[in-house]
């Protein structure tokens, strides 16, 4: 099994009116089940909207922050699930079934890096070998 | 080092290492597919150690002799390949263990009928969370062999840009876990597009390119026929796959009247049809025949049965068009996109006239206004019907937009014999352009 992020990115200016409101909710209890009823739920959260965000760096040694998010889009990463599944074809389906995948919305997939694995990632840079 | 000298007297010398290129043609996939299998699907190693069994047997072959089963011997020497890399890397200690142990229990995969995975190895490489261009490229180095200078010159990219392509897409492979595997039936249907749309621009690169003289570049046409060969030996029941084969076939058929002596472009309407090789199209025709006897015709059975009418046709002048347009018709419900409808108004431009096929073009400007055979059919059509100027503008911007030498050649001849007294003769071209898809970014 192989752990994946589905990072639900949409547009959090949309207005919604109460009950399309409750029925997304809805969904997305449905769907919180639907992982747990696979084994497949790993975790997850729901984030306020970016309007919300501090944005931090350090140089020089100096801490900076600015409000806002890290980068400013129309689509804002709005939430997030960490899911197990046996491979991609799995993963897609389990994130093809996510509410945040619907309504001009998108969910993107990320593989976790798992530092169990005795190799967890190839380091080298991405040049040409023989 | 080889797995063990060869049992039997196999060839030796010359006959050895013609042996070997033809188990690369023949087994490469094969091969790779299986240690890829046995690897988990890390397909980044089980290419470099399929490519490094091949080295191996053009050392020992010639030597020792060609074993009785070279799939055999070859998978065996790329997963002991594999184990040492493994080894030397001392970090996968468990798989190695897991190989080793894989080893032992099928040790003689020499003897035994290697298996065939190549179906699973291709719709790993072109599974839809690769870019088409990735998609392409794995499918070119993992199924068909090629190794990436010949890939990057297919593609007219730098090798490197290739090279980073290439390992780009198989550590998503292995990070994201593409799997090595065949989709099942009610998925088949989303799955297969991608497949052939892959294989289909292969053989489209190579189309374009083997008007151009100038470049040498390897046979991707020939690649992408084996492909769809292959295709249609793992999906004989499949009628798209039965289809694009035929299609490519027709296409295919016609190559040796496609260009003249001098390397100029021919178009279908001049075609010397004496030329054309009746054999292969007829192999289509039985293809095409098997195809639409069966349930799921699309877009490449009914693209392959336009071929198929022109081939059939004594001349240009005999080729039935009312039939073509209807064919076209069925194009467009299946596959609703502009550059069928540009092809659809050539023909109703070659069946009902030039003015009912410009009013069928007219519409298509917003959408094809950058596409060079959009403005080089309205300068054809516009020429036949006197409208000289305006003909004049359509070449222009046509040649604006052509990068192929042999192409703007021919427009640039069009353009400057503009008005002068042609014989009455249709200069549309009614065959599909180059993938209504698009053709692969460089770079």
């Amino acid at each position: 099994m192989a752990r994946y992020a589905v990072l639900i990115y949409g547009d959090e200016n949309i207005e919604q009116d109460e009950a399309t409101a409750g029925q997304v909710m809805a969904e997305y209890n449905a769907y919180g089940e639907l992982l747990t009823g696979r084994g497949a739920m790993s975790g997850g959260e729901a984030l306020h909207t970016t309007s919300t965000a501090t944005t931090v760096r350090v140089v020089d040694g100096k801490t900076i922050t600015t409000d806002g998010p890290f980068i400013e889009s129309k689509e804002a990463l709005g939430g997030f699930y960490l899911i197990e599944a046996e491979n991609l074809d799995a993963a897609i389906e389990l994130a093809a079934a996510c509410p945040g995948a619907k309504y001009g919305g998108a969910v993107e997939l990320r593989p976790c890096v798992d530092f169990a694995a005795e190799n967890p990632w190839d380091p080298s840079p991405l040049v040409a070998r023989a | 080092m080889g797995p063990q000298p060869a049992r039997g007297a196999g060839l030796t010398g010359p006959p050895a290492r013609a042996a070997v290129e033809h188990a690369h043609r023949t087994q490469w996939a094969r091969v790779l597919a299986g240690v890829a299998s046995s690897l988990g699907g890390d397909l980044d190693l089980a290419e470099e150690a399929t490519a490094e069994a091949f080295t191996v047997a053009l050392e020992h072959w010639p030597e020792t002799g060609v074993p009785p089963n070279p799939g055999g011997w070859l998978l065996t020497t790329a997963r002991r390949r594999a184990i040492d890399r493994l080894r030397r890397a001392a970090i996968h200690r468990r798989k190695v263990a897991q190989l080793e142990a894989m080893l032992d229990t099928t040790s003689d995969a020499i003897d035994s009928p290697i298996p065939d995975e190549r179906l699973e190895l291709i719709f790993c490489c072109c599974h839809p969370a690769f870019a088409v261009q990735a998609q392409v490229a794995l499918t070119l180095r993992c199924v068909a062999g090629l190794d990436v200078a010949e890939i990057a010159s297919g593609f007219l990219v730098s090798e490197q840009t290739m090279a980073k392509r290439l390992v780009r897409a198989k550590r998503k492979v292995r990070d994201a876990r593409v799997p090595l595997r065949v989709p099942d039936r009610d998925e088949l249907a989303h799955r297969l597009p991608a497949v052939l749309a892959a294989v289909y621009l292969i053989f489209n690169e190579g189309y374009a390119a083997s008007a151009d003289r100038q470049l040498v570049r390897p046979d991707l046409c020939a690649r992408a026929i084996d492909l769809g060969r292959l295709l249609v030996e793992l999906l004989p029941n499949e009628p798209e796959v039965l289809g694009l084969l035929a299609l490519m076939l027709l296409h295919e058929s016609r190559r040796g009247a496609r260009t003249a002596p001098d390397g100029s472009l021919v178009l279908l309407a001049e075609q010397n049809r004496a030329l054309w090789d009746h054999a292969l199209a007829r192999r289509a025709g039985r293809l095409l025949n098997a195809a639409w006897r069966r349930p799921g015709c699309g877009r490449y059975v009914i693209e392959a049965a336009i071929a198929a009418v022109h081939a059939s046709a004594a001349s240009y002048a005999d080729t039935d068009w009312p039939h073509i347009l209807r064919l076209y018709d069925l194009l467009y419900q299946v596959s609703p996109n502009p550059v069928i409808a540009l092809n659809r108004a050539a023909a109703i431009g070659l069946g009902d006239g030039p003015a009912a096929g410009l009013a069928a073009l007219a519409g298509l400007a917003a959408e094809l206004g950058d596409y060079q055979y959009f403005h080089s059919s309205r300068a054809d059509l516009l020429r036949q019907l006197g409208r000289t100027d305006e003909a004049r503008a359509a070449y222009q911007r046509a040649l604006e937009l052509t990068g192929n030498a042999t192409e703007r050649a021919f427009l640039a001849e069009r353009l400057a014999t503009l008005g002068a007294d042609f014989p009455d003769q249709p200069l549309m071209r009614p065959s599909p352009p180059p993938s209504p898809r698009g053709r692969i970014p460089a770079g």
